[in-house]
């Protein structure tokens, strides 16, 4: 497994655009634009999603000087 | 004008609500506070002069504002009824009200709750008015609830000392005891009688019960225990002295002028239930000899000026339910109104003389203050003169000596009455003028550093004119409330006339003068030598502890509760909750170990409930 927070980001998108892929290919089989829209919806979410997690990444990487998501683990219960 | 009835408790409600709410600069507040008490009492006073102008049908006026609630044939009304009782009390409340006010807006000057105190102040003011002029039984509860919490907030108005807190609860708990009464009184008016409407009540109680019905009885007793909290009377009386814990215009307020008079307004205005359980009003009658003896004993070994004070309200209290129970009922309601003047003067004018010796109460320590504050001294002479009846000049001799020839003549009185009713007087006199030599002659013993101001002078001044005109009020007093409540002294044959009455009560006044001139100021080894031989020592320990009824009552009631309390800590509803605690703390421990901080954990969690999810859709 990653343990670098920007892989683990990189992932994140990869899946999503995995899930986008699939309903656009569920979508043209069936005929329907249904699809397509989600996509669209996807799209924007992994947008707004990247941004913060980027800007996240950014304050995290001044705080601690590293990019583990393993050192980082001081929510602990 | 009869219809601006509802602005008088309306004002000082509305005014305290915003006090309560509002952020108001100091001099506004004074202004909002002891302004809403006086638009209060000039509409008291139109109401007034428009109901003697143009008496209503039946010498009452009633106006219904709106329905309550409507429940199971419950069906109060927020409703006021104007009669001559209610009139009389409203106008005392109102105006003694407002000039306490004004005085406490100096008094007050240098607290840091001073909007505060006020908003307890004008709440109270407004309770009691809607008590005095309540037409129904529950909307009177509402008020008498009110004046009782408010009474509890402004005795512990001072609560960064645990005492004062202390002895708002011993008040509002002992008080609490005689409200558990009366609301089961009211529970059981209601059930027999089916209506909590007081002119109704009384009408259908002549009806259903015959005279000395044990329901009649009953009924009588349950809301004397309500007044004998409220009033400080036996065996509730342990809570007034310590009220005196609160700042001095309160106990002037409420703990001498007004509140606790509360218990004397509801048995004159239930005075025809009285009528129908004679038990019910002898038991009256012996409670307020009672303590109006008992309280008079303890008077006069205290040594702060308020407690003296308080001891007494609950004595001359014990002669407005002397009077109540021995029927004669229009004395009691004109005690009160000259109590009301010459209590609350002296309250006032204590409060000057503590401010001026920087807040000592031990009158040992005062003396000699009759050249130094001669206003004080002036007002509270006439106050005291008034309270121990100086006869021909003072309110208090007119109305004593009405209750007293009432309690030998009327129909309900006795010679033994009468008897307790001059010794009372003696220990009045005695205790009365026992403080004022003290603290006003003799030699010096503190410096005198503040002076009142005009907002002080001018209700002690009015306060002390009333004290002494009050009572050539007796003959239109008479006459006004005839119609409102049965007239019954000179009924009865009695030994003497009330002329010989009123001497003999005048011969004990002035023999009281002199035993306390003996004793206090001129030889005061006298009085030494009288408490410390070893009966006299007793006798003084015995009346200092108000004859050991808080000993008893902390021996029989509250030490013992506290203990089962102790005792009862574990057990199973306690042991249940417990057992709950434990539970969810065992979880608690149990599930923290999941929440690791690690983000990759996180992920594989989400992972696998999606693997586990999608297959429980798939396959089941």
């Amino acid at each position: 497994m990653r343990r670098d927070l920007i892989f683990i980001l990189i992932s994140v998108e990869i899946m999503l655009n995995g899930a986008g892929v699939a309903f656009v290919a569920a979508g043209s089989r069936w005929g329907q634009p249904d699809g397509q829209i989600m996509f669209l919806f996807i799209l924007a979410m992994a947008a707004a999603e990247v941004a913060i997690g980027l800007a996240l990444v950014l304050r995290l990487y001044h705080h601690r000087h590293t990019l583990d998501a393993d050192a980082i683990s001081d929510m602990r219960g | 004008m009869l219809g601006l009835l509802w602005l008088i408790p309306a004002i000082p409600f509305a005014s305290a609500l915003a006090l309560a709410v509002l952020r108001i600069p100091r001099k506004l507040v004074a202004w909002i506070a002891a302004g809403a008490t006086a638009a209060s009492a000039v509409v008291a006073l139109l109401v007034t002069f428009s109901f003697l102008g143009a008496p209503p049908a039946a010498n009452a006026y009633t106006q219904v504002l709106w329905t309550w609630f409507d429940v199971g044939g419950l069906r109060p009304e927020i409703a006021f009824y104007l009669d001559p009782i209610s009139l009389i009390m409203t106008l005392v409340v109102a105006f003694v009200g407002f000039l306490i006010h004004l005085y406490s807006t100096e008094f007050m000057i240098d607290d840091e709750g001073y909007s505060r105190f006020f908003a307890y102040m004008n709440l109270f003011f407004a309770s009691m008015l809607t008590l005095l002029l309540a037409n129904n039984l529950l909307l009177l509860y509402l008020g008498w609830e009110g004046v009782g919490l408010c009474s509890y907030l402004l005795i512990g108005f001072w609560y960064r000392d645990p005492a004062n807190g202390r002895a708002g609860r011993k008040a509002f708990i002992v008080t609490r005891i005689g409200d558990t009464a009366l609301v089961i009184g009211l529970f059981f008016l209601f059930h027999d009688l089916g209506t909590l409407r007081i002119q109704e009540l009384m009408q259908r109680a002549t009806e259903h019960w015959p005279v000395g019905s044990s329901a009649a009885v009953a009924a009588a007793l349950l809301l004397l225990g309500g007044a004998v909290g409220k009033s400080a009377q036996l065996p509730l009386q342990t809570w007034l002295p310590d009220a005196m814990a609160g700042p001095t215009p309160v106990s002037a307020l409420l703990h001498a002028a007004t509140m606790v008079t509360a218990g004397v307004y509801l048995i004159a205005r239930m005075h025809v239930l009285y009528s129908l359980a004679p038990l019910a009003q002898t038991a009256v009658a012996v409670i307020g000899a009672a303590t109006l003896l008992i309280a008079g004993f303890s008077a006069l070994t205290r040594w702060d000026i308020k407690r003296v004070l308080a001891y007494s309200t609950m004595s001359q209290i014990g002669y407005m339910f002397l009077a109540l129970g021995v029927g004669a009922w229009p004395a009691a309601i004109f005690h009160f109104m000259t109590h009301a003047f010459f209590k609350a003067l002296l309250f006032l004018a204590a409060g000057i003389i503590i401010n001026a010796v920087d807040d000592e109460h031990n009158i040992f320590r005062m003396g000699g203050l009759r050249t130094r504050l001669p206003f004080a001294f002036w007002t509270f002479l006439i106050a005291g003169c008034s309270l121990a009846g100086l006869p021909l000049v003072t309110a208090g001799a007119f109305s004593k000596d009405w209750i007293i020839w009432g309690a030998l003549s009327a129909s309900n009185g006795s010679p033994e009455f009468w008897i307790v009713g001059l010794v009372g007087v003696l220990l009045t006199s005695l205790y009365t003028f026992r403080v004022i030599f003290l603290v006003f002659f003799g030699e010096a013993h503190s410096e005198v550093t503040k002076r009142p101001g005009y907002a002080m002078l001018i209700p002690c001044f009015v306060l002390a004119f009333l004290s002494i005109v009050g009572g050539y009020l007796k003959t239109p007093f008479g006459r006004f409330v005839e119609t409102a409540l049965p007239w019954t002294d000179g009924t009865r044959v009695a030994p003497v006339t009330d002329l010989v009455s009123e001497g003999i009560s005048a011969f004990v006044f002035l023999l009281g003068l002199y035993l306390a001139y003996i004793f206090f100021l001129r030889k005061k080894s006298y009085a030494t030598a009288l408490a410390s031989n070893p009966a006299g020592d007793l006798l003084h320990r015995f009346w200092f502890s108000d004859w050991g009824m808080d000993w008893l009552y902390d021996r029989v009631f509250v030490q013992p509760l506290v203990w089962f309390a102790r005792v009862d800590k574990g057990d199973f509803i306690d042991g249940f909750y417990t057992g709950v605690a434990r539970l969810n703390e065992f979880a608690w421990r149990l599930l923290r170990r999941t929440e690791t901080g690690r983000l990759r954990w996180y992920a594989a969690g989400i992972a696998a409930g999606a693997v586990v999810f999608v297959a429980v859709v798939l396959f089941l």
